[in-house]
């Protein structure tokens, strides 16, 4: 159990909790956009900082391939939630 | 001798960076606070790339970095441009 | 390296980034949380390098702090010149009803308790005696994969169905939002120093583009890297007001869109038949097969990213103008 695994873990579940409670909380969805892409980053860090072996040896490649994936299927979640998200706005801006 | 001068190129940086930081603290208004970020930030990147380079003694590192500040330059050189315009056409507006 | 001095970057990196984060959904003007949300997506980065992820790092940076920061950006454009859309935040006024205020203290500290749980099944698993089947099987495999980027390898080789699968969703999600409605309005012409910048920044981030596509196979970098830098080139096309930011029309759009998942499955089908397994590469051309399958969906990223940050189907003159037109006279009766 490394020190800087142990750090960024527990940082990475202080970040999913806030992303979560801004996800909750807030009124606009454009910042509960914002909220769950910050739960989503929570969660990459906490499969890097597992994924970290210590300076010496090569990190374990499989979840960093993982985050990778999650970087794009974030992003384009985070496209279809805001196009929703205009329409939205623009169907009640007409009636 | 290279790591000291590295390190004294990188510290100066540094310097430049916390200098641009205060700058956009302190300064009353968005144009001297564009001029302070814009201007002391830049140069900090290009000594802070100048103290990478001589650290890294590789030719091709180097260029790189080289080419990373110069594109840097042009886009905050631009973006800088581009917000002090949008700010005078609001003021010219109300 | 010494190890105070490293605990002490830690320290001040992670403690801007839980900052960066919670001034990002503190603040009600939505323009502030997502430039916030950009500074975050940075930092984030420079952590991804400390914690020796460089694939990550270039990912995060062009893909989740730029091309997410560009999408929320476009979203929150002034509909008219000097307001700004701070939503009247009903869940910060401090005047609120008792149950409103004791519903948001509930749910903080659920969140919280949720905090608590992850951090303690985190602790329990990283004390336990580290698993290495898995990485050891994967550079044990290196050799054979065609590729030296261990990355790249488990990406496209040894996970190449989940890199598959990503791919679909992303076409799915741009199908998502052509059904969706309208493209986004478009950008007003760049004056001179901005077209200035565009027209040598296009060609060198098309260049950078192909460099990481390259260099994916034995260093950081690969398709996704290099597909990000490919939209945002289109990106800054569209942002300076051209009409014509890198997309062909109509057909040849459609068949660059479904490239990356097409090459993949035939690739995969091909194998198949020729008595392999789905997307089991032989050996000796396991490298060539990486390298056209991460040309295809280098192209293909690029194309759905850019339609993403578009908003929709680009008008073209023909078939979509004409099919627009047809549209908006049968809305009007």
């Amino acid at each position: 159990m490394l020190t800087a695994q142990v750090l960024y873990g527990l940082t990475a579940c202080v970040i999913v909790a806030l992303g979560l409670r801004g996800a909750l909380l807030h009124a606009s969805l454009l910042q509960r956009v914002v909220a769950i892409n910050v739960m989503g980053a929570g969660v990459f860090m906490l499969l890097i900082a597992v994924a970290y072996r210590g300076p010496g040896l090569p990190p374990d490649p499989l979840p960093h391939a993982l985050v990778l994936t999650g970087i794009v299927v974030a992003v384009s979640a985070t496209a279809l939630a805001l196009a929703l998200a205009r329409r939205l706005h623009a169907e009640q801006d007409n009636d | 001798m290279i790591s000291l001068a590295s390190s004294i190129l990188i510290l100066a940086g540094l310097f430049f960076y916390l200098a641009g930081s205060i700058g956009l603290l302190r300064l009353p208004d968005l144009y001297t606070r564009l001029h302070a970020l814009t201007k002391a930030d830049n140069l900090g990147l290009g000594l802070l790339a100048a103290g990478l380079a001589l650290h890294s003694q590789h030719l091709l590192t180097s260029l790189k970095l080289l080419l990373i500040w110069l594109a840097v330059l042009a886009a905050s050189a631009t973006s800088a441009h581009l917000i002090a315009r949008q700010a005078r056409r609001q003021e010219t507006r109300r | 390296m010494n190890t105070t001095s490293l605990l002490v970057f830690d320290g001040l990196l992670l403690f801007s980034i839980v900052c960066l984060a919670w001034a990002s959904l503190a603040t009600t003007d939505e323009r502030r949380s997502v430039i916030l949300f950009m500074a975050f997506g940075l930092v984030l980065a420079v952590a991804w390098g400390r914690l020796l992820a460089p694939d990550v790092a270039l990912a995060e940076a062009a893909i989740g702090a730029g091309l997410s920061g560009a999408l929320l950006l476009a979203a929150v454009r002034k509909q008219s010149p000097g307001s700004s859309r701070t939503h009247a935040n009903t869940d910060r006024n401090y005047s609120g009803s008792g149950a409103k205020v004791a519903l948001q203290w509930l749910i903080t500290l659920l969140c919280a308790a949720l905090a608590g749980t992850l951090a303690w099944a985190l602790l329990h698993a990283l004390s336990s005696a580290p698993h290495d089947t898995l990485p050891r099987a994967i550079s044990d495999n290196l050799v054979a994969s065609g590729v030296s980027n261990p990355v790249t390898a488990v990406l496209l080789n040894f996970r190449a169905y989940d890199t598959l699968l990503e791919l679909a969703v992303l076409l799915t999600a741009v199908l998502g939002i052509f059904a969706l409605g309208q493209t986004t309005p478009g950008y007003q012409p760049a004056g001179p120093v901005f077209d200035g910048l565009v027209r040598w920044l296009v060609p060198v981030l098309i260049l950078t583009a192909g460099y990481l596509l390259w260099v994916g196979a034995h260093a950081p970098g690969g398709a996704f890297q290099a597909g990000a830098t490919l939209a945002a080139a289109g990106v800054v096309l569209r942002l300076a007001g051209r009409s014509r930011i890198g997309l062909p029309d109509g057909f040849m759009l459609r068949i660059i869109m479904a490239a990356g998942v097409g090459v993949f499955l035939l690739v995969g089908l091909t194998l198949l038949l020729l008595g392999r397994p789905f997307l089991g590469y032989p050996p000796a051309w396991a490298g060539a097969l990486i390298l056209l399958i991460e040309t295809a969906a280098m192209l293909s990223i690029a194309a759905t990213l850019l339609l993403a940050f578009v908003g929709g189907q680009p008008q073209s003159a023909g078939v979509n103008a004409a099919a627009n037109r047809q549209h908006e006279e049968n809305s009007r009766c």
